[in-house]
């Protein structure tokens, strides 16, 4: 008897085991990944922007440039100060801005020139008075002594130790629209962002140009998912650690030196396939600057900001590998849904948004 | 010497000769005398040498950090001579490259730095062996250079690419460039070693006839990083910095031009203030100081010290041939009681300044013993080092390098080039609109055209020898009377040259050489970009095949090896106050260094003559050119 009850004992003991056994093995919802979260502080003319149109964001250490239609702003101890064209900025609006990190330099492409802002001077190059070969600047990078510039009439090379202007465009490139709107330059490879043309890469060792484009051409049907660049008309580009990052107003894409992989709302995290701005982290992730929202991608999941497109109202969405999209409580937004650059401050955002800048802190 | 101070005893080497070695130099001296081809031009001046005579030209003066050894930068001679600081009697002299600019020394005094402004190298320099250990490749045209407090960094000014270069203080290794002024110059460390503030000779890029602009360029030395740009208005050509022991009170020397008036009345007090701007803590802001006063200018202010004690400040006036002092609490108190700027005050300076110091021809550097008694002034043009006892404010003794006593014509004809002794008053010399022989990038309304009319950019004087007619208008046929009768009564206002003076500074205006061309390659080859616009240069076809006519080709107007065929031409940049648009082609040497451009200066680079100022193609063929092609003319014009 006493064996007979160990017995019945170990066994219930057993089949409770088991049953929690089996309830652990049982299928679960998924948890929503944890994508980062942020606390959206918004920046407009109410305080102390120039204008609510930003078209740049640059971040240097505890300043924060913005490049905005009516000049560019710096914030800097919690006040904003602006240059204007009176203090020799090439032109009020500021479409582009890029950090000399070993300078402090900032250099901004405006819709009148390329300025250069030193310790607080300015100084500006224009097509009248410099070699830039258009006045027109939708995207500037610094890479060692040389001041890379996507112009509306092709690219240019400032080298700043000789000031001789090199200009790169159908004469000597295999760029078919000289339409460049934006520019990642690295001591090892140059991209351009031509609208229409693809993707320019320049390799800075053999010192020859390469070129990327949508094997459908102009079809606008993708016949084969990740055969190549997803669009011609590219808006930005980013090249980070060995990683180019490409934005169209047709989906985006990434290259790894061998493999393209695309992205587009149908198949992605992407809020809209219409793209201003994308910006490489690293190899995996990458932040893009649609028309419907700021996207960032973590390599495997994709989580969405913006103020809602029905009410306006904050709103975050993280999408998963599977695609389930689940929405996250959040009280704050960027400014707008059309957004046109980011930038990082550690683990800050800051974003230029067609109607402010936001500074996103980030919450965990 | 004419002009030089007479109170001090020449106690220096020279000096101390014994009398039978005194009467054996006479009589060598007669000796010369006898067999040189010599002339006598003026009863107080130094017998006159036809031939070239090698000098030291003593630049800077630096003394080392125990005070025994008095560094002297010999520009002329290229190097070095270490003088024992108590008998000046000369313990080594050190070879360094070619026209040596500045000297410093490393934090801990075991280096001594100088950079080589012609042959763009650093020269470092063990202060233990006097020997040199490194030549260093800089940039272009290395002026100056300090090294930071953690001996972890250099950094050099390049007056040519207008930057301060940083540099691992190791092993020279330049490691960026920051933006400085235009022909960034001369540097100093704040005495805490955190800040570095360079200046510039040359101003700053700014919009056509409105002032100049000049600035101090101020450097965090942690993070080698510009944080600051003083800005320094209607300033143009700014010198040496220094700073009190205090670090609270700073000053450098600058000049300031009267360029957008007619240069007409010097004795109005016409064509330049000479000043200092101090700044720092003790003032509160920058303020610019006169140092003149009617009758006594201080013309082309260039090196500054300040008394450990803070009493006084030094001020060398290379034109003036003098060393202001400036009492500082007198200063102080002045600067507290006037909101106001004072500089066009000629009464103002009768507050502060207590002295000036007759010393010798062109002083240019000096240095102050660590207890402030003894201040050493390079006279550059005298080959002599003034010792000037600070509590007498006398020259004490001079110290005379060992170099020939005879003065040659060259040496004659740049004195007279850098004296203000010539003008009315003694407020101006050639050099203070040709600073350092080469231009001053401003243009100026000279009154006999008539006030308001003919504004001209002033010009480089390199290599113009054999480029008559003189002028943009090409008026003058020669040097001669290019500086002669127009120089004496425009400029001066005052007494003529005399016949051998003026023939001496026609000699040396002739041997101003060109500075070397920092876009040419080893060998005069032509990277691709400069042979295409080599061939631009030279075409005689437009894109479109038509012949372009021989006036109006580059290679035909400027063409030779000074790029100028010498004539008169109209190439369409008459302005509505020109009296003419008749004008001769311009040099090419060293084009690249010298904007503005045209004869006004309204070019305000080389791409705005063809992009701005040429729309009817009478200014060379152009307007069929793409953009590409004109970045590379310009690129090949550069290597001229």
């Amino acid at each position: 008897m006493k064996k007979l009850c160990i017995i019945v004992l170990l066994l219930a003991a057993g089949t409770t085991a088991f049953a929690a056994s089996a309830a652990s093995a049982a299928p679960q919802v998924p948890a929503t990944p944890a994508m980062p979260r942020y606390r959206f502080e918004n920046f407009t003319t109410t305080n102390g922007l120039p204008d609510n149109h930003v078209f740049s964001v640059l971040v240097d250490g505890d300043r924060v440039w913005a490049g905005t239609e009516n000049g560019l702003a710096v914030y800097e101890n919690h006040s904003w100060k602006t240059y204007t064209t009176k203090d020799g900025l090439a032109h009020r609006a500021v479409l582009s801005l890029a950090l000399d990190k070993r300078t402090g330099d900032v250099w901004a492409g405006t819709m009148a020139g390329l300025s250069r802002i030193s310790g607080g001077r300015i100084d500006s190059y224009t097509q009248l008075n410099s070699g830039l070969s258009n006045d027109v600047v939708y995207g500037v990078s610094v890479e060692g002594e040389n001041v890379w510039v996507a112009t509306a009439a092709g690219g240019c090379r400032l080298n700043l130790r000789t000031g001789q202007w090199m200009l790169y465009n159908e004469r000597n490139t295999p760029m078919i629209e000289i339409w460049t709107y934006g520019v990642s330059a690295t001591p090892a490879k140059v991209y351009y962002a031509v609208w229409g043309s693809g993707v320019l890469e320049f390799d800075q060792k053999t010192g020859r140009w390469d070129k990327y484009e949508d094997p459908d051409g102009e079809n606008e049907i993708v016949l084969f998912k990740d055969q190549g660049l997803i669009h011609e008309i590219v808006t930005s580009v980013s090249y980070v650690d060995n990683i180019l990052w490409a934005a169209t107003y047709f989906g985006d894409s990434r290259y790894d030196g061998r493999y393209w992989h695309n992205f587009l709302t149908k198949d992605s995290g992407l809020p809209s396939n219409f793209t201003n701005f994308i910006k490489g982290v690293d190899a995996k992730r990458a932040w893009f600057c649609t028309d419907k929202g700021l996207a960032y991608y973590d390599g495997v999941n994709w989580a969405v900001y913006r103020p809602s497109l029905k009410d306006g109202k904050p709103e975050m969405t993280v999408r998963d590998a599977d695609g389930k999209v689940t929405p996250v409580a959040v009280s704050t937004a960027p400014a707008h849904n059309y957004v046109l650059g980011i930038d990082f401050q550690g683990d800050d955002i800051w974003v230029a948004t067609a109607k402010g800048l936001s500074h996103g802190i980030r919450q965990q | 010497m004419n002009g030089r101070n007479q109170t001090g005893m020449r106690t220096g080497v020279a000096a101390r000769l014994t009398l039978p070695a005194a009467l054996l130099a006479v009589a060598l001296a007669f000796l010369a005398v006898a067999l040189l081809p010599i002339r006598t031009v003026r009863a107080d001046e130094h017998i006159i040498a036809v031939e070239n005579l090698d000098y030291a030209s003593p630049l800077e003066v630096l003394l080392s950090p125990d005070g025994a050894q008095l560094y002297v930068l010999c520009q002329e001679s290229e190097e070095v001579r270490v003088l024992d600081a108590a008998s000046y009697a000369v313990i080594k002299n050190i070879a360094v490259g070619r026209v040596p600019r500045g000297i410093s020394l490393s934090n801990e005094g075991a280096r001594l730095f100088v950079t080589n402004s012609w042959d763009d190298t650093l020269s470092v320099i063990d202060t233990r062996t006097l020997a040199v250990v490194a030549t260093w490749p800089v940039g272009a045209e290395p002026s100056s250079v300090i090294e930071d407090r953690q001996g972890k960094q250099l950094f050099v000014a390049n007056r040519i690419s207008n930057d301060v270069a940083v540099l691992d203080a190791q092993t020279g290794e330049e490691e960026k460039r920051l933006l400085a002024g235009r022909g960034a110059s001369y540097l100093a460390l704040s005495p805490d070693g955190t800040k570095l503030y360079a200046t510039h000779v040359y101003p700053n890029p700014s919009p056509h006839r409105t002032a100049p602009e000049s600035e101090i360029t101020v450097i965090d030395t942690t993070r080698a990083v510009v944080v600051d740009r003083m800005p320094l208005h209607a300033i143009a050509g700014v010198f040496h910095v220094a700073f009190s022991a205090d670090g609270r009170l700073g000053v450098v020397a600058e000049y300031h031009p009267k360029n957008l008036v007619p240069l007409a009345h010097l004795e109005h007090g016409g064509a330049f203030e000479d000043t200092i701007t101090v700044f720092g803590a003790d003032v509160g802001r920058t303020v610019e100081v006169p140092l003149d006063e009617l009758e006594r200018y201080a013309s082309q202010p260039f090196g500054v010290a300040i008394a450990p004690d803070k009493s006084r400040i030094y001020v060398t006036c290379g034109g003036s041939e003098m060393v202001t002092v400036i009492d500082v609490p007198r200063l102080l108190r002045f600067i507290h009681a006037h909101n106001g700027s004072f500089v066009q005050d000629l009464s103002a300076s009768a507050n502060y300044v207590v002295t000036r110091i007759a010393v010798g021809h062109n002083p240019r550097g000096l240095a102050l013993t660590r207890d402030g008694r003894r201040l050493f002034v390079a006279n550059r043009l005298e080959d002599t080092i003034s010792v000037i006892d600070t509590r007498t404010s006398r020259v004490a003794s001079t110290i005379t390098l060992d170099e020939p006593k005879a003065v040659s014509v060259l040496r004659h004809g740049e004195r007279t080039f850098y004296t203000a002794r010539q003008s009315f008053q003694g407020q101006i010399g050639c050099a203070n609109c040709h600073i350092d022989s080469t231009f001053d990038g401003l243009q100026w309304n000279l009154e006999p055209d008539g006030f308001g009319r003919n504004i001209v950019d002033n010009k480089l004087l390199e290599d113009v020898k054999g480029t008559q007619p003189y002028k943009w208008t090409g008026t003058n046929p020669d040097i001669p009377t290019e500086c002669g009768p127009r120089t004496e009564k425009y400029f001066w206002r005052s007494e003529q040259y005399d016949d051998l003076t003026l023939a001496d500074l026609v000699v040396y205006i002739r041997s101003i050489p060109p500075r070397p061309n920092r876009w040419r390659l080893p060998g005069y080859e032509l990277t691709p970009a400069q042979e295409r616009g080599n061939a631009i240069f030279e075409r005689t076809v437009d894109k479109f095949g038509k012949p372009i006519p021989e006036t109006n080709r580059c290679s035909y107007c400027h063409s030779g090896p000074k790029g100028t065929n010498q004539k008169i031409f109209d190439v369409g940049t008459r302005k509505p106050t020109d009296n003419t648009g008749l004008l001769k082609s311009a040099p090419l040497t060293n084009i690249a260094l010298t904007a503005p451009y045209l004869h006004d200066g309204s070019a305000r680079t080389l791409e705005e003559i063809w992009t701005v100022y040429n729309p009817d193609d009478k200014h060379g063929r152009s307007n069929d050119l793409t953009k590409d092609e004109l970045n590379d003319l310009i690129e090949y014009l550069r290597t001229r």
